[in-house]
């Protein structure tokens, strides 16, 4: 017989190992690898030479990486400012008390989040097509204008497509986060202001804006740190290329083609580093938000 | 008509006329991987004919889907079933273990894994991107199930998940009251800390089935012969080869898309108290 002590720790070993094991493996050293391969140059994996602090300098001078960056950055402005407020007033009115048919409305909105990014990049690909896409063909069946049939998203709007189908994608998703804050907002505060004679608008601003502000924090970080690593929805729209003079092309995207298409891992790793720096800083405002939410709950 | 009533029927209208844009593209794909190539271009949604409500039912065809399965679709689909149940399986039991490990138990390391892991929430996957594919090269895991599996076995979001649902379901006293009784550890944890910690079971499992079914970069890199390719990357390129074959293409999204839409409506409950458990309380 095993005493209590050693098979405790055996219990223990069971328990922890796995996940220690390949979050090691696959998790903490690949990070470690990460900053030593951005002072490498490669030629396809396994081919490393040392270029220092060069592929940093290359960088900054490299006018892709910052057509890159600034694609990726008005793309997350873009769909941050159409999509969030779209998804308040649909939280907003699925709120309203005693509305029928709530959760089947929920469910509708939310449907498009049921299509992962590969596919709803393949629809969009048809659905924006010339033509023959769903998109231009309900535009000049609505407004009884033939030419529209004619708009070139793929190739003139690549960044309104990129918007409008992450707007279909992520408005539903958003509106979860926003409906279920919503409807922790305290009732008595509610009829409080009803009772003051507060309209609907000051009731908004001076009552429900306040009480969700940490959820709605929570959405925007996370809004913009998912737009910032934008990979698969251009890569598929624009046949793996940047699109026309690199109209579409983001920071992961550049990434790839970096690392995957030319085999430059450390230049990869590099780029990896810029995006991460404005990620972390990011993430680090979350979680600090959801320590202190916790701390008030 | 008084005026609530009136207010009601127009955010009634206002909500039903936006739920049908909304669904609009869903009935648009699924009308068009059942029509032949010609009747693609004629007619938006039904081809128009002289059957029931003036369509052509004739005309509408399984085709698309018998080519698409001839071609070896089925193949990825199966791959995609696996990958992702392989990874919701393992990535469940694992964290679920170490989040149990972490809150209820005191041993040395408990502090420093508990930072490292809320450490890692914050990496951004685009940055293991390029190491991550050296390191699978340097153990010879490119192009194997385990190249695509090992790295999603351990997210460490799961850990924080799991480890915050046992800080919260799981009481101490119930653990010592168990022990007394004499179980073993092991038995503890499959038979009281598992069942009490079933909703955050079911909502995980949940997300990383789908994150692993709707996941392209990590496949799009790790995987290269076409026999062991995910449904994501057979997908993409279907559109490389076939890109004006649209019912096709139309098909492949539909098969690929309706098992998890399947899942989800299914648990969607779960899901979506998973989704907010981390932003919001109550």
């Amino acid at each position: 017989m095993s005493s209590p002590r050693t098979s405790r720790a055996l219990f223990l070993t069971i328990l922890l190992a796995p996940f220690v094991l390949i979050f090691s493996v696959f998790m903490l050293y690949p990070l470690a690898q990460s900053a030593v391969l951005a002072a490498h140059q490669t030629y396809g994996p396994g081919t490393r030479e040392y270029v220092g602090a060069h592929n940093l300098s290359l960088l900054i001078n490299d006018p892709l990486f910052w057509k890159a960056l600034k694609n990726t950055l008005v793309y997350t402005l873009g769909s941050l400012l159409i999509q969030l407020p779209i998804a308040f007033a649909l939280a907003l009115a699925l709120n309203s008390p005693k509305l029928r048919g709530r959760s089947i409305y929920r469910l509708v909105f939310f449907s498009p989040q049921l299509m992962g990014l590969v596919f709803v990049s393949i629809l969009g690909v048809l659905a924006f097509e010339k033509r023959m896409g769903l998109v231009n063909r309900s535009l000049a069946w609505v407004t009884g204008n033939s030419e529209l049939l004619e708009l070139d998203w793929l190739q003139e709007h690549v960044m309104a497509t990129l918007v409008l189908l992450s707007l279909w994608l992520y408005a539903g998703f958003n509106m979860i986060y926003f409906l279920a804050a919503l409807q922790n907002v305290d009732r008595s505060l509610i009829e409080a202001s009803e009772i003051d004679g507060a309209g609907p608008i000051a009731r908004l601003r001076h009552v429900i804006l306040p009480s969700i502000k940490p959820v709605a924090t929570f959405v925007v970080l996370l809004s913009m740190i998912g737009s910032l690593q934008l990979f698969e929805l251009p890569y598929i729209l624009l046949d793996s290329s940047g699109g026309p003079s690199n109209s579409g092309l983001t920071v992961v995207m550049y990434l790839y083609q970096n690392g995957f298409e030319l085999g430059d891992l450390g230049y990869a790793s590099a780029i990896g580093w810029a995006l991460a720096i404005m990620l972390i800083v990011l993430a680090l405002i979350q979680m600090n938000m959801i320590r202190r939410q916790e701390r008030l709950g | 008509m008084s005026k609530p009533l009136l207010h009601k029927l127009a955010l009634h209208l206002g909500l039903i006329a936006l739920g049908i844009i909304v669904l609009i593209p869903f009935a648009w794909l699924i009308i068009a991987s059942l029509k032949p190539s010609e009747a693609f271009f004629s007619a938006l949604f039904l081809p128009p004919g002289d059957g029931l409500f003036g369509v052509d039912w004739g005309a509408l065809t399984l085709d698309n889907y018998t080519n698409l399965f001839g071609l070896g679709f089925g193949r990825a689909l199966l791959n995609s079933i696996f990958y992702s149940s392989a990874a919701a399986i393992f990535a469940t039991l694992f964290c679920a273990s170490t989040g149990y490990a972490l809150a209820k138990f005191r041993f040395r390391g408990n502090g420093l894994l508990t930072l490292l892991i809320l450490g890692a929430l914050i990496v951004p996957p685009s940055l293991l991107i390029a190491p991550g594919y050296e390191l699978l090269y340097d153990l010879g895991l490119l192009d194997t199930a385990w190249g695509l599996l090992l790295p999603a076995f351990a997210p460490a979001f799961g850990v924080f998940l799991f480890r915050q649902a046992v800080l919260q379901s799981v009481p101490d006293q119930l653990l010592e009251a168990a022990r007394i009784d004499g179980c073993s550890e092991l038995s503890i944890f499959f038979v009281i800390v598992l069942p009490l910690i079933r909703p955050m079971i079911g909502a995980f499992m949940l997300i990383t089935f789908l994150a692993m079914w709707n996941n392209f970069i990590s496949p799009q890199i790790v995987i290269q012969s076409a026999d062991k390719q995910p449904l994501s990357v057979a997908i993409a390129q279907l559109r490389g080869v076939y890109r004006t074959d649209y019912g096709l293409l139309m098909a492949a999204t539909v098969v690929s898309v309706a098992p998890v839409a399947l899942l989800f409506l299914i648990l969607q409950k779960q899901f979506i108290s998973g989704l907010t458990s981390g932003a919001v309380k109550g």
